[in-house]
């Protein structure tokens, strides 16, 4: 079986649609020389009208983005920082998401933006180490977060056909993965998924944190039987999937790398007790609140979510209840 | 130009005067809830750019955006249907004014945001040049907007990929209650000089002259030219926004406002017509106009069941918010 990294991945995605639909473009800081290591190529097979470096003008090129997907473009926007989407979330959440609504349906605005390296990179600090996608839940702007080389693939092909403004978080964390991918397919928007079954406890997990709770399920193997739920897209989020889940096992806990106050993981644990009578208390394991990342790697590590406070949190729901 | 180009720009600005006067009736009689901006006295500036754009060109407006919807060619009526909020309207009630839209006539929108439609539409018009045609765009905006980062983020996109738009600056003076003076270091010209665009000043009270020199800069751009920018000076004679009509805000001079409004663009282009043809263009805009309020309060109102619709493109449903 072919062995196929995350980055890699996305570099397919982009060039398996660009080859299959010409309304494809991608726009972004250095993308001709891949920078980010993403763009690979892409000049070279698609030619500067389809695969555009940019002035540094985020706010502009986001907009131009959604004038383009009004008038028939699908474009993929690559931001080389995840806190630059701060910059442009008037644009995105302002306009592309707005646009139909407010025109009553009479256009689509199919524009996707991509973050290769989300959350932290170790030694970045402060500026460079978000990890925002709560937010665009928040404002019902689809988001996903891929945490395998296969679902980076699958999720950024169906981003790219979505008639809708989708938000692609490559978490720094996951994207030096490498895995045996047989076949690359869309992964449907939308639909969670079971990385690994189990029985007392589910554990819900974004992105690159997907891997830490496998570990630490794993080593929790002799003392419980842990469900570990990824949910891959965080809206529309699969709340079925994960009813089903906790349906069985009864116990939740969430870990997510978003800040504690109004995250996604707030949002999981309030949907699941609308619909679920647990056997204890839910938990989560997050940033803290209004966490900024400390630049020391022993900061920056301490304000993550860790797998020790993984551990706990799941051996406490157990003992609850 | 034909013969009848001299009516056609008096129908257009004599239209937007009256729409914007029935609209201000039903803002006061509470048909239309939240208010509007008016468009009263800046009315050369829409008519004169758009009568020198072709039916595919495309354009954007601003909050105060009747005159630009109308003027690409949008129905009267629809257009006031929206205003009133009725499923007959341009976006079927879910735009209202500060977000008007006709994509069927070119227009992807009234933008309430300052400054942020420039960019949009340099995108819009770049997508449609890959795709062939010689289309051009209008992106309309008011002096407050070029203290905007985002539009001059745009100016120069446009400028270094050469996308023709046309940047059309309505300076009225006035941003809500600063004066020009008060918030414009430099120039509007001094800006497109900055990214090398050709930038022209026109009288934005003359629909003529408005139209001569937006034919002449569509012209070079259509013959492969670069984006470029006029600020048509003009002057709005009302409110910013119906609010004032009720709440008095002092930062006017009225010897200001008389100067302003002494130069009337209906007038002007009027005098050009013989005042029989005058008169039968305003009589035709006031059955147009007629016609239109009657459509716009005859339409149902929406379905607060439907109240989402249309929030996603691709389908998905939102979660309600109910308990
Ligand atoms: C980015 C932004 N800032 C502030 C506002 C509030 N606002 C609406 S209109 C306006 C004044 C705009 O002045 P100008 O661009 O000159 O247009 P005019 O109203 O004179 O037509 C302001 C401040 C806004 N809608 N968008
Ligand atoms: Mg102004």
């Amino acid at each position: 079986m072919p062995r196929l990294s995350y980055r890699r991945a996305l570099t397919r995605a982009l060039a398996d649609e660009m080859t299959r639909d010409e309304s494809v473009v991608v726009l972004g800081e250095d993308i001709r020389v891949a920078a980010a290591n993403v763009t690979t190529g892409l000049l070279k097979r698609f030619g500067p009208d389809r695969v555009r470096d940019t002035p540094l003008s985020e706010q502009a090129f986001t907009s131009f983005a959604t004038g383009a997907a009004l008038a028939g473009a699908r474009p993929v926007v690559e931001f080389q920082i995840p806190s630059l989407l701060f910059l442009v979330f008037e644009q995105i959440v302002n306009h592309a998401h707005k646009f139909p609504l407010m025109t009553g349906g009479q256009c689509a605005v199919p524009v996707t933006y991509l973050v290769p390296g989300s959350g932290s990179r170790t030694g970045w600090a402060g500026q460079h180490s978000d990890h925002p996608y709560a937010l665009f839940a928040h404002v019902g702007v689809t988001t996903v977060v891929p945490a395998t080389p296969a679902d980076a693939y699958g999720l950024l092909v169906s981003a790219i056909r979505c008639d809708d403004p989708v938000v692609v978080f490559a978490p720094a964390g996951a994207l030096d993965l490498r895995a045996d991918v047989s076949d690359l397919t869309p992964v449907p928007l939308g639909r969670g998924v079971v990385r690994r079954p189990g029985d007392d406890v589910t554990v819900v997990a974004v992105g690159h944190l997907v891997h830490d709770a496998l570990a630490v399920a794993d080593e929790l193997a002799d003392q419980a039987s842990v469900e570990v739920f990824d949910p891959r897209t965080l809206y529309p989020f699969d709340w079925d999937g994960l009813v089903e889940s906790v349906g069985r096992t009864g116990r939740l806990v969430v870990v997510d790398d978003g800040n504690r106050s109004c995250g996604i993981a707030g949002e999981i644990v309030a949907t699941v007790v609308e619909r679920v009578r647990l056997a204890a208390p839910p938990r989560r394991v997050t940033r803290p609140d209004g966490a900024v990342l400390p630049f020391a790697p022993a900061l920056d590590r301490a304000v993550q979510p860790g797998r020790d406070q993984l551990a706990a949190a799941i051996q406490l729901t157990l003992k609850d209840g | 130009m034909t013969d009848s180009d001299p009516v056609r720009l008096y129908r257009t600005v004599r239209l937007i005067r009256r729409f914007e006067e029935r609209a201000i009736e039903l803002v006061d009689a509470g048909e239309i809830v939240g208010g509007i901006h008016p468009y009263l006295g800046q009315e050369g500036v829409a008519a004169g750019v758009c009568a020198a754009l072709a039916a595919d060109d495309l354009v954007t407006g601003t909050h105060r955006g009747h005159g630009h919807v109308l003027a690409k060619g949008a129905d009267p009526a629809r257009m006031l249907a929206e205003l009133c909020g009725r499923v007959t309207g341009l976006n079927r009630g879910r735009g209202g004014s500060m977000h008007a839209a006709d994509f069927g006539v070119g227009v992807l929108g009234a933008n309430a945001i300052v400054g942020a439609a420039g960019a949009i539409l340099t995108g819009a018009v770049w997508e449609r040049r890959r795709r062939g045609g010689d289309i051009v765009g209008a992106t309309f905006f008011g002096d407050g907007a070029v203290n905007e980062g985002m539009l001059l983020e745009a100016f120069n996109l446009a400028a270094l990929w050469r996308v023709p738009v046309l940047f059309v600056c309505e300076n009225n003076g006035w941003a809500t209650t600063m004066p020009v003076a008060g918030a414009v270091a430099g120039t509007v010209a001094g800006r497109a000089a900055a990214f090398g665009m050709p930038a022209a000043a026109v009288d934005g009270q003359d629909p003529e002259a408005v139209r001569e020199v937006t034919a002449a800069a569509v012209a070079r751009m259509r013959a492969g030219g670069g984006p470029e920018l006029i600020e048509a000076h003009t002057y709005r004679f009302d409110a910013h926004h119906t609010f004032e009509h009720r709440v008095r805000l002092d930062y006017r001079p009225p010897q200001e406002v008389a100067a302003g409004r002494s130069r009337d663009p209906v007038d002007i282009q009027g005098a050009r017509l013989p005042p029989a043809v005058r008169a039968e263009v305003d009589a035709a805009v006031e059955a147009v106009l007629a016609a239109a309020v009657d459509f716009a309060l005859a339409g149902p109102h929406p379905d607060p069941a439907t109240a989402l619709d249309h929030l996603y493109a691709s389908g998905l449903t939102a979660r309600t918010g109910g308990g």
